[in-house]
């Protein structure tokens, strides 16, 4: 868990490396986010009086673009893509199969902050439909029975 | 100056008028929830639109934003400008059921709600025109308000729904605001907005509660102008 | 207006080109993301490994994206240019002694010919490949996409000198305007005719910019572009950006797109090096810079103005666009905004003349497009074709038809904003205006091929869950209009349709494509009106029978075991979540249909295709 005062030294890191640049905003998020797992409410009051833009613009814009969290995530990022091509072969059962095996819904992180669960829309990988991303890794034509697998094989604490 | 027709009636108008304002000097009403005279324009609300014609195309565009053209042709009640107009009421209606405003602008549009819609119980008295943000971040200056999330969870509010330092307590937000959904409680020598209750100062003179201390504070920052100075009421002044 | 310099452009390196000259012996292997997650790093370092090994001096370049997704990894092995598909590392030891060593090639790893069963050696020769035209997408085969010395041996930047030394922005933007060009984003708007209103407008600095968003789900063309051949992106942003006297440009790219992002990111990094960006471009005082931005989860930032919106650090809300981007677009400043494939055909344009790209093509639409072919198709993939190929050829001739022997239903182009194509249409040609004309459009060139067991409501209703979530919620019409068409929608697939239903959302359609502020919301009617104009059945049979005809919507179907079929295995007792099969082993089992989900975990574990779906 990252101390307050880290969390300030870190941002303000961040917004200098984008020149105190307004317009770089999403940017800094991205680098924020990149760099704690997640939106910080402390990295956010930080830049924005680094930026110096409300506060309420930061949050504009952290809970507009569905690619940050506000809320911690979890340490693996299981990415189901909900695309159309994927879809026509099955995303959706496969992602009540990932509700059901992890107990959570997406959005969400289990108890223990091993996995959040996130849906995302086209990962440019439809040949291999219905692919799953788990920590930038991808995995192609994925089945409900691959699913145990690989989570058992991330609990062993396997690389991934 | 610019010559146009507005519902087969000859209108003349300043360059750089918005459609909106060269059809109400010429008598013709045009219904608008999300604009305001003291804010800058969104087209959010989508309730004054008006078919254009220029040339052999036709287009639906919102007249509070439409510049006038040399011979454009204005409709404001074709059927699709009719349709547009329902719809947009009939949703409205059923995020915000509880507004008298939404049911009294439906009666005099002749809008009933739509029994398909579901209606919400978690909006208020919101619309989104955006007045209020607008408000604070143009004239105020202060942004303590924003609009957050997207699409349909899209919502009003402080960062965090928590109380917001930058928040002067000036109210402006809920004086433009047309359907009165942001509450605003001023009683004696409190406020209490957006969760935050704040100080009412008393004027020098007459010794009425008038504003929010953090009003005067903010003001004095801004201008230069003293917290003393500015502490008499506009009544007194 | 610029004077042509003095100066000649430095000389593009010729010695390159000798070096992948007819005779040299190289290997490439595809390493666009699709088969890099089959695998093909892995087999492109073995290959490496086992030439070391087998002290042969001979490269091994990781290509962009070569499109017959289907079959990766793929391994080309030149000069003989022996195609291998589906390679796997085990394979790499005898590709490096036989086909790399001694030239002989390796049946197995050939593609065969569905029908006649015959080997097929070359790229050319595939099935897949013989219909394509691929002027734009076939360069990502011969380059490593992280040098810049490959893009140079190809010609590369040619078109570039030429434009500097020989070319005028006015004689740019007409020989553009005489090759046809339209934009392949999805709008179709005449190129030349954007870059002029840029040009001629007031109002500095001006600014050119690639739109790599490809929101559209099922469309990845722009990815495998971006990361397949970045120059030719950037080629054709300096071309364009000299033509209307810009000197700052962006690239938008995708969040989910990191490869893309690396490798354009190396590529703008070795061309400043060369002095193709920067300042004093090839030394003729004409200077360009270009700046990449990613973006941050919005569908909507694919629209021109949200797209600015976000770049200029704001919420990505597009807004009236009375005025157009080319007046006031990017900071309120002139602005060419074209997507990332009409980009990559400019150098093309300036390389070959407008003579040669306008002969490709129909009368409204020239040059080639870039289809991505996905879903229940067998030959799933990225194609480039002469715009006038018809669906039929590009769905049964490259595409090999439908998968596991089940009929076409509808072919799904223009991604959410577009429309469902029947079997009746396959015939037409396929361009900008006729895929209109038929309530669809191109889009940005995805092709979703749905067969049988595709229900179309459920279509409708997938497409409006998605806008639902990506619209911006600025306007009325789309974000509360969306919302409660897609409520419709879910009724009507969970068995609660109304009778008046259909008509309703026809109404709303109308109202919402006239009343809304951007394309999202004005497209957002395409998927429910051409589904109801063409399946129109489908729709009542959810609404009045309560049937669900292709078996998809769970609500209203039920899963039973074929007793005949069944050999009482308890595979499907073992995955079932919620226990509703059940049976003593080796005798037929049954289901539960109080306790069964529909979940769809047995019919993906039966070996004897024993459940079936009513």
């Amino acid at each position: 868990m990252k101390k307050a005062r880290d969390v300030v030294v870190k941002t303000k890191q961040i917004v200098k490396k984008h020149k105190a640049d307004k317009s770089s905003l999403i940017a800094v998020l991205q680098d924020i986010q990149e760099a704690f797992n997640y939106l910080p409410k402390e990295a956010l009051k930080t830049a924005a009086k680094a930026l110096n833009l409300p506060f309420s613009r930061m949050y504009e814009a952290a809970t507009f673009y569905t690619a940050f969290s506000l809320k911690p995530r979890g340490e693996n990022i299981v990415k189901v893509c909900t695309g159309t091509a994927c879809h026509v072969r099955g995303a959706s059962a496969l992602q009540d199969k990932f509700e059901r095996t992890l107990c959570i819904k997406p959005g969400e992180m289990t108890p223990d902050g091993k996995f959040s669960l996130e849906t995302v829309n086209c990962v440019g990988a439809c040949a291999l439909g219905p692919v799953v991303v788990i920590n930038a890794e991808y995995h192609g034509q994925m089945t409900m029975n691959k699913v145990d697998k690989i989570i058992d094989k991330i609990k062993q604490g396997g690389a991934q | 100056m610019i010559n146009l027709i507005i519902d087969g009636k000859n209108v003349t108008a300043k360059k750089d008028t918005a459609v909106l304002e060269a059809a109400r000097a010429a008598g013709i009403n045009i219904p608008t929830l999300c604009a305001h005279e003291s804010v800058s324009r969104s087209g959010a609300c989508r309730l004054c639109v008006v078919e254009i014609k220029k040339g052999s195309r036709t287009r639906i565009v919102t007249s509070c934003l439409y510049a006038v053209e040399e011979g454009l042709i204005v409709d404001t009640k074709s059927e699709r400008v009719q349709n547009v107009r329902r719809l947009v009421m009939e949703l409205l209606l059923a995020r915000c059921p509880e507004s008298e405003v939404l049911q009294k602008l439906a009666k005099e549009l002749g809008v009933d709600t739509q029994p398909r819609f579901v209606a919400d119980t978690d909006k208020g008295k919101c619309i989104l025109c955006r007045s209020c943000v607008r408000v604070c971040e143009e004239v105020v200056g202060v942004s303590a308000i924003g609009l957050f999330s997207r699409g349909s969870y899209k919502a009003v509010g402080t960062p965090y729904n928590e109380k917001s330092d930058a928040c002067i307590g000036c109210g402006a937000c809920a004086y433009v605001c047309p359907t009165g959904h942001i509450e605003m409680e001023t009683t004696e020598n409190k406020r209490k907005i957006w969760g935050r209750t704040f100080k009412m100062q008393t004027c020098d003179t007459c010794g009425r509660y008038f504003a929010p201390v953090d009003q005067l504070k903010y003001i004095s920052k801004k201008t230069g102008v003293s917290l003393k100075d500015l502490s008499i009421c506009m009544d007194c002044r | 207006m610029k004077n042509i310099p003095d100066t000649q452009p430095q000389p593009i390196k010729d010695d390159l080109r000798l070096n992948y000259g007819p005779n040299k012996k190289f290997v490439t292997v595809c390493a666009g993301t699709g088969c890099r997650a089959y695998g093909s790093l892995k087999v492109k370092e073995a290959l490496e490994a086992e030439l070391k090994k087998q002290n042969m001096n001979v490269e091994v370049l990781a290509t962009g994206c070569l499109g017959f997704c289907e079959k990766g990894p793929m391994v080309i092995v030149h000069p003989d240019k022996y195609f291998y598909q589906s390679v796997k590392v085990e394979d790499v030891p005898e590709i490096v002694s036989k086909t790399v060593g001694t030239g002989e090639v390796i049946s197995r790893l050939l593609y065969r010919h569905p029908e006649t069963k015959k080997t097929l050696f070359r790229e050319e020769d595939l099935p897949f490949y013989k219909k394509q035209r691929r002027v734009v997408f076939g360069s990502n085969g011969m380059i490593d996409p992280t040098r810049i010395d490959d893009y140079l041996a190809i010609d590369g930047y040619q078109a570039l000198a030429k434009v500097l030394s020989e070319m005028t922005p006015e004689g740019i933007i007409s020989e553009v305007k005489k090759a046809g060009l339209r934009g392949r984003g999805g709008g179709g708007f005449p190129t030349a005719v954007k870059w002029e209103g840029v040009r001629k407008a007031q109002g500095f600095p001006k600014y050119v910019i690639a739109n790599g968003d490809e929101g559209d789900p099922g469309a990845y063309m722009d990815r495998s572009l971006m990361e397949g051949n970045p120059h030719s992106i950037i080629e054709g942003m300096i071309i364009g950006a000299y033509a209307v006297d810009a000197h700052d440009g962006y690239i938008y790219v995708r969040n989910e797109y990191p490869l893309a992002v690396t490798h354009l990111t190396i590529a703008i990094e070795a061309a400043r090096e060369e002095g193709l960006l920067g300042n004093n471009i090839l030394g003729t005082g004409f200077s360009f810079d270009i700046h990449i931005n990613k973006g941050a989860g919005a569908f909507v930032c694919g629209e021109s103005s949200a797209l600015f919106a976000s770049i200029e650090g704001r919420a990505g809300e597009p807004r009236a666009k009375y005025v157009h981007a080319v007046e006031k677009g990017l900071w309120d400043k002139p602005t060419v905004l074209n997507n990332v494939e009409t980009w990559a055909n400019v150098p093309l344009i300036i390389n070959k003349g407008a003579d040669w790209y306008s002969s490709i093509g129909t009368e409204g639409s020239k040059g080639t497009k870039i289809f991505s072919l996905v879903g229940k198709i067998k030959n799933t993939g990225l194609i480039e074709v002469p715009m006038g190929t018809t669906l039929y050829e590009i769905i049964y001739d490259m595409g090999g038809g439908i998968t596991n022997g089940r009929k076409f239903k509808a072919v799904q182009t223009g991604g959410p904003s577009g429309g469902c194509i029947p079997e009746s249409l396959l015939d037409i040609p396929v361009d900008f205006d006729k895929l209109t004309e038929v309530g669809s459009m191109m889009g940005s060139g995805g092709m979703i091929v749905m067969d049988d067991r595709s229900c179309m409501v459920d279509v409708a209703r997938y497409f409006l869950a998605f806008l639902k979530e990506e619209s911006c919620g600025k306007c009325v019409p789309c974000r509360e209009g969306i919302r409660r068409m897609s409520d419709i929608l879910e009724d009507i697939c969970a068995g609660k349709g109304k009778e008046e239903d259909i008509e309703l959302l026809k109404t709303m359609c109308q109202a919402i494509a006239d009343g809304s502020l951007c394309a999202l919301g004005g497209s957002a009617p395409n998927p429910v009106l051409s589904t109801i104009k063409y399946f129109r059945e489908e729709y009542e049979a959810h609404i009045k029978d309560h049937r669900c005809p292709a078996g998809v919507c769970k609500a209203l179907i039920t899963y039973s075991i074929n007793a005949d079929k069944c050999t009482g295995c308890g595979m499907c007792i073992k995955v079932c979540p919620t226990q509703a099969t059940s049976g003593e082993k080796k005798k037929a089992h049954t289901i539960d249909n109080n306790k069964c989900t529909r979940c769809g975990a047995c019919i993906e574990s039966c070996k004897f295709d024993a459940i079936t779906v009513e």
